[in-house]
């Protein structure tokens, strides 16, 4: 019987090894990306070329989490890394990465990127700033995201989803600085400015203001980035070249930070490469890079940002404030934007 | 054979039935199990709120990519097996094109012209010598309109597909009785072969309303909230995949509900094969204005869900196809490929067994476990992903507990995180459209074959294979097809489930089209449409002959 059961094993394992390669060998390290992979590619690619050590990707923008959390102790997966703060809280919260002592990313990357509890660590950063069309806003008209709720602006607002991670951090930021109700006042008076209902992604909003849709909208910085130096659709240069950056709140709290980062899970099998492969992301070079293929910031102090960043957006003031209470906040930012009938 | 091993074949069937039918459930099950923990009760939150809205428009959009899918799909189907008309025989086949089209696609490629800065409104601008948006009015593509007319456009060849098969099976007698009486080709349409491609269409309008709700892609795209913007909102942005979880099933339970009243509403009905289905049908001859006119009713649907997006994508991809080409494409291709025809041989075989045992059986329990390991394609993508890694992972997880305990090796994931998991979830999903197929199929089989075979003394399988099979190849051919293509396009459980560094040619477009980078995913979207193309000519050719013409 016995012999029977290990023979049967011995076929079943068989089978499943020629499903697919399952990512096992020592100088490997599984990454379970929130990320396209076309985004991280150049810099795995540097970290294996240093190391030796491949990097595998699995990438998908949602289900990781669970996929990790059902997987249990036998998952394969060393590392998740996101473009938001959002599922590295999530993941934090449900007891799905492990905390790790590195001193490296401790001097690399400054407290406020990262988890208290060194689950998590930020990457690179990125604001979510006002685009203001050249032709029809003035400078100095606007200033801080209090303003949008301004009714002068009405109808003059373009925005993606209520519902999109990166304006529900925002959201959540607004009730974090103003507490709920007040937060409640000023969604709702955003979405009665808006010119149309919340549609497309960052990139589509600039493109409104060139169209003459509208005259602000809200977008992460780095679009500018990949807009103005969008050589294969020249249009998008014309979408950035009408529209002046600001960086809100420059004189009270800063503007709305955010952050891609990593962390390594709770049952990591390649936990030493893990750890490499976060500090070689934090790395002076690694920084460099990983900021100019996405025109984000690089978190690392004193790492030279990218000359067109330099051109462009100069340095400016950040919001403090804990990104894990913004991540804490999601939720209830969601609920607010249901409740203003942002979408609709 | 004597009566009591004729016994132990029948109990071997309804075993092996309940046994598949309870795997093929387990997807769904987790997401029935997921349910009952939600985090907190989102249903307060979602009444008082956006819920009349989701349901409204969930309601609009399926009624209108139903209504027009039915109009494409039955007159068409109609007219390239009933009528003769200029480039009849190119339509037959054509027709299916742009089923290989994935509905995402088709949204960002309409966009794309359609929009202010599109080539349509920059003509128009230049024509009128407007100059702003503000000068003139024109359609927005990104609303509900827009979604149904995107999602109907690539869903309807389903309902082409059946009921041209239900079409291609009817009997002459009935058409010669029609003529007889006098009816004009018209008269004819409506009142014969409409009803009696009334099962045939409904079974194509329950796939292409489920299709519909569980899009994600295209109504995201085009802001239009449907309960999928509620399903995923819940889970992913108010972290309560329990609370999604009774939104999908509540979800679900509408579709069954619709299903089941069409069903309960033709409950009377019988149709079996005619005898002279070797027959080839007498076609009605449209010369002149009106064979035009039909022509041009093939080629509304054939252009604008096929030759019109594509001819775009193959504009981009020649464009920078030097930069967008890699050796890499023949990889992901192969693994599309390979997936697909896999799932699409897996889902075959298991309907097959699910609707001859049902037919061997009789039984309301088998009906209804039949049935019910069907749900899974009413399910959003990335919920039936998460319902599918559940299973998987517990008996990945317990074999590896058990080796340790007593062997002291670890097995580690065997079947999670492999492509396997894909394979497996696909067949979950898609099991919907083949077990449709096969079963209207085999139910135009006479039960007096069975009876005949029978008593000449075959087994049941034997029946399956010498009687049945044959019989039905046509049925069983276009429910390989749609499976095939379906699975070519499916995304969101691909991505969730698929090993490391694993990529079929959906998951390389989704990453760039995810960011609307529509240049950069333009070949591999073309890929996605080549391959799709060929078992879709080479097997609508097939079933044609199912039915030689002269």
């Amino acid at each position: 019987m016995m012999r029977y059961a290990k023979n049967a094993l011995l076929a079943l394992s068989l089978t499943a090894a020629t499903l697919a390669p399952v990512a096992q060998a020592a100088d490997e390290v599984n990454i379970y990306s929130f990320r396209q992979a076309f985004l991280i590619k150049p810099l795995l690619n540097a970290f294996t070329e240093e190391t030796g050590i491949k990097a595998n990707v699995v990438f998908s923008k949602k289900g990781l989490l669970e996929r990790l959390k059902h997987e249990g102790k036998n998952s394969p997966a060393d590392i998740l890394l996101t473009s938001d703060i959002g599922p590295l809280y999530d993941a934090s919260e449900r007891g799905l990465l492990q905390s790790i002592s590195s001193d490296t990313l401790a001097a690399n990357i400054p407290a406020k990127y990262r988890d208290p509890e060194n689950r998590w660590y930020g990457l690179t950063s990125r604001s979510r700033i006002i685009y203001a069309s050249k032709e029809r806003v003035k400078a100095g008209e606007i200033s801080r995201y209090e303003d949008l709720a301004d009714p002068k602006w009405k109808g003059r607002i373009c925005t993606r989803s209520g519902k999109h991670t990166y304006n529900l951090s925002l959201f959540g930021s607004m009730i974090a600085h103003h507490g709920e109700a007040e937060a409640k006042q000023w969604t709702l008076a955003l979405k009665e400015n808006l010119a149309r209902r919340p549609q497309g992604n960052d990139r589509a909003q600039v493109k409104a203001i060139n169209e003459g849709v509208c005259d602000l909208a809200l977008g992460n910085s780095y679009y500018f980035g990949k807009m103005i130096t969008n050589e294969k659709k020249p249009e998008q240069i014309k979408w950035a070249e009408s529209v002046n950056l600001i960086f809100p709140n420059q004189t009270d709290r800063g503007a709305h930070m955010n952050i891609s980062g990593a962390g390594v899970t709770r049952y990591a099998p390649h936990k030493e490469a893990a750890i490499k492969l976060i500090e070689f992301l934090s790395s002076e070079k690694a920084q460099r890079l990983y900021a100019e293929v996405n025109f984000e910031f690089p978190v690392r102090p004193n790492t030279e940002r990218s000359p067109l960043i330099k051109e462009h957006m100069g340095e400016f003031k950040e919001d403090d404030i804990s990104l894990k209470q913004i991540a804490s906040l999601r939720s209830a930012a969601a609920k607010l934007a249901d409740q203003v009938q942002f979408d609709n | 054979m004597d009566q009591s091993e004729k016994g132990d074949s029948l109990i071997h069937w309804y075993g092996s039935t309940w046994l598949v039918a309870s795997l093929v459930a387990l997807p769904v099950l987790s997401v029935f199990y997921l349910a009952l923990f939600p985090t907190e009760n989102i249903w307060g939150h979602l009444v008082d709120t956006v819920l009349p809205v989701y349901i409204s428009s969930t309601l609009m959009l399926i009624t209108g990519v139903g209504v027009l899918a039915i109009s494409m799909g039955v007159l068409s189907a109609w007219l390239v097996t009933m009528c003769s008309f200029p480039g009849k025989r190119i339509f037959e086949w054509a027709l299916m094109l742009p089923f290989a089209v994935p509905a995402y696609v088709i949204a960002y490629v309409y966009t794309d012209l359609l929009e202010y800065s599109g080539p349509v409104q920059i003509f128009l601008r230049e024509l009128f010598g407007w100059s702003s948006a503000r000068d003139y009015w024109f359609p927005d593509i990104r609303t509900l309109g827009g979604a149904t007319l995107m999602l109907a456009l690539v869903l309807y060849p389903y309902i082409y597909l059946l009921v041209r098969a239900s079409f291609l099976e009817q009997s002459n007698s009935l058409r010669d009785a029609s003529r007889l009486l006098g009816c004009t080709p018209t008269t004819s349409f409506f009142r014969i072969s409409l009803p009696i491609a009334r099962p045939a269409i409904a079974v194509g309008l329950a796939l292409v309303s489920m299709e519909t709700i569980n899009d994600f892609g295209t109504v995201d795209y085009f802001a239009v909230k449907t309960m999928s913007a509620g399903i995923y909102d819940t889970w992913l942005n108010m972290g309560n995949l329990g609370g999604s979880a009774q939104i999908a099933s509540l979800t679900m339970m509408f579709v069954v509900l619709l299903i089941v009243l069409e069903r309960f509403a033709r409950r009377r009905q019988k149709q079996f094969h005619a005898s002279d289905r070797y027959k080839a049908i007498e076609t009605f001859q449209l010369s002149g204005i009106k064979g035009w006119v039909a022509t041009l009713l093939c080629a509304m649907p054939v252009l604008l869900g096929f030759l019109i997006p594509v001819s775009l994508l193959a504009t981009y991809a020649s464009r920078h196809l030097d930069q967008l080409w890699t050796e890499d494409f023949l990889t992901y291709a192969s693994h599309s490929f390979y997936l697909s025809a896999t799932a699409a041989l897996v889902t075959i075989l298991i309907a097959l067994l699910l609707a001859y045992s049902k037919r061997l059986h009789q039984r309301r329990s088998l009906t209804a476990a039949s049935n019910f390991s069907s749900l899974g394609y009413a399910m959003p993508g990335a919920v039936l992903a998460v319902g599918v890694v559940i299973p998987l992972a517990a008996f990945d997880n317990s074999v590896d507990s058990f080796l340790r305990a007593h062997f002291d090796i670890s097995s580690g994931l065997l079947l999670s995180g492999t492509s396997f998991a894909i394979v497996f979830a696909y067949s979950v999903r898609f099991l919907a459209v083949s077990t449709g197929a096969i079963e209207s199929s085999l139910n135009k089989v006479t039960p007096s074959m069975d009876m005949a075979s029978r008593s000449l003394g075959l087994t049941p399988l034997q029946t399956l294979i010498k009687v049945h099979l044959p019989l039905i190849r046509g049925g069983i051919l276009s429910a390989a097809l749609v499976v095939f293509v379906d699975c070519m396009k499916e995304l969101p459980a691909t991505l969730i489930l698929r090993p490391f560094n694993y990529d079929t040619l959906a998951t390389y477009v989704y990453q760039f089209a995810s960011d609307e980078m529509l240049e950069e995913s333009a070949l591999a979207a073309l890929l996605i449409v080549a391959v799709g193309i060929i078992p879709v000519i080479l097997l609508t050719r097939t079933i044609s002959s199912t039915r030689s013409a002269n």
